[in-house]
């Protein structure tokens, strides 16, 4: 059980090294909708350190629901996908694979880039060390309740869309305390670790629970 | 005596009994809904505290907003009934509840719109049970999209089935989420429901009006099921043997 896990998520590294063209996209579009907010809505220093934190996680949404529209398409054309349904292995260990995969190559880019999110709007430094950790408990969730989505919509037409539709309002609890937490960091006297410890209790919940639903989700699209 | 529970499961059988109690369904809902509006407007006072008239609108706002949560929930059962027995029914019970509760979550959005206007001085306030509301009418309408999308029936009940029960899971999240943005303090501007803060008589005419809606969703839904028995089933012979159908 664990080498097939092992194998599926060797096998999605390398496919993403050999076009890493769309690793680097989804960091692109992440930055670039980041600082398309300042110049929408002023550059005032007071408004932007206020807005910052849920720009970020807006931004990390929207790149997330971007990047899920891949997850599984490539595999279901080329046939990948009915094999991997046809071996002996649990479905749910290699789509947890497959997640883990997508979140190293498109969450955890967001993670280490976030500092310099911190620089453009201005937000204090012990701040910053708040949202890389924030988004580090938080972009895994969005992934796997995402990877449900994207297993939902396989193969239609203009799913892509229709997946950001669905998948974007599940995502309300993540960005609420994930923004909520940067915005206590930054006011005097408030504790963040409530926030921490809920964004930690999504992630256990949508670890044990998204694999195995996103594994349903396939075989319905597939049978 | 043995009683065939799955004898109304088979589309043909139901399609009848539902074609029987539609009639019943649509009485009842006209009478109650008439009966608790008429209590509501004409035997309860003119004016509650300092809202005037107008809090009159609570009837049809808190009966829509109960019937909208109530049939995300009926939705919900049809959908697990139709994953775990395989029966198509439960699929088309599913669609059709639906969009009733998509309807009724936007009637319950409406009318509030217009209470806060008249009772808060604004429209909108992203107030955590609004904002639960609008968020509930954008997962009906997900639901209702994903299941227009694919075109292979099996696949769209299933999928649609599936994103209703992730839903449920998530739909508690997003509730406390809203109410409770700041978990170190909570607060709203929407007052808490609480059935005993309401005075009895307009109690009565809230249950009455809701009873009302409860009967309507049961006739619209049920002649929507009808119409989706039809729609599926239109090549075979029971279909083609109907009356309504070779009038």
């Amino acid at each position: 059980m664990l080498s097939a896990f092992w194998i599926v998520l060797k096998r999605d590294l390398l496919l993403a090294l050999r076009r890493r063209n769309e690793v680097f996209t989804v960091l692109f579009f992440f930055i670039v909708v980041i600082s398309l907010f300042p110049l929408g809505v002023g550059v005032e220093e007071k408004i932007l350190t206020k807005i910052a934190p849920g720009i970020v996680w807006i931004a990390a949404l929207l790149a997330s629901t971007l990047a899920l529209d891949r997850l599984f398409s490539s595999d279901f054309e080329d046939g990948t996908l009915e094999q991997l349904l046809l071996t002996p292995h649990s479905l749910s260990v290699m789509v947890f694979a497959k997640i883990v995969a997508h979140w190293l190559l498109t969450g955890l880019p967001l993670v280490l880039i976030a500092p310099l999110v911190g620089l453009l709007y201005q937000i204090p430094v012990d701040s910053i060390a708040v949202m890389m950790l924030v988004l580090l408990l938080g972009t895994p969730v969005l992934s796997m309740i995402g990877a449900i989505g994207a297993a939902l919509t396989l193969g239609l037409r203009g799913g892509g869309v229709l997946l950001s539709f669905l998948v974007l309002p599940l995502y309300i609890p993540v960005l609420v305390y994930g923004a909520g937490a940067i915005s206590a960091s930054m006011a005097q006297g408030v504790s963040i670790q409530p926030y921490l410890l809920l964004l930690s209790a999504f992630m256990i919940l949508s670890l044990i629970f998204a694999p195995w639903a996103t594994a349903a989700a396939l075989k319905i699209s597939i049978e | 005596m043995k009683i065939n529970w799955f004898k109304y499961a088979a589309p043909m059988n139901f399609y009848s009994l539902a074609g029987k109690l539609i009639p019943f369904f649509w009485i009842a809902a006209i009478a109650f809904t008439l009966l608790g509006l008429y209590w509501g407007f004409f035997k309860t006072a003119d004016v509650l505290n300092d809202q005037k008239q107008y809090y009159r609108i609570i009837y049809v706002h808190v009966a829509s907003a109960w019937m909208a949560m109530w049939l995300y929930a009926v939705m919900v059962f049809w959908a697990a009934l139709g994953l775990i027995f395989n029966t198509r029914l439960s699929y088309m019970m599913a669609s059709a509840t639906a969009i009733t509760g998509a309807n009724m979550t936007l009637i319950a959005l409406i009318t509030g719109a217009i209470w806060g206007k008249t009772s808060w001085g604004t429209w909108w306030d992203w107030d955590p049970k609004l904002t639960t509301f609008l968020i509930l009418l954008f997962i009906y309408m997900g639901y209702l999209a994903l299941q227009s999308a694919i075109d292979d029936t099996r696949r769209s009940d299933k999928a649609s089935a599936l994103l209703a029960l992730v839903g449920l899971a998530i739909v508690p999240v997003i509730y406390f989420a809203v109410n409770c943005p700041d978990p170190n303090e909570c607060a709203s501007l929407h007052q808490e429901s609480s059935l005993k803060r309401v005075e009895a008589n307009i109690l009565i005419g809230m249950l009455v009006t809701t009873l009302g809606f409860w009967m309507y969703s049961f006739a619209v839904i049920l002649m929507r099921v009808r119409n989706i028995i039809l729609d599926r089933e239109r090549k075979t012979s029971w279909v083609s043997k109907l009356k309504e159908i070779n009038q």
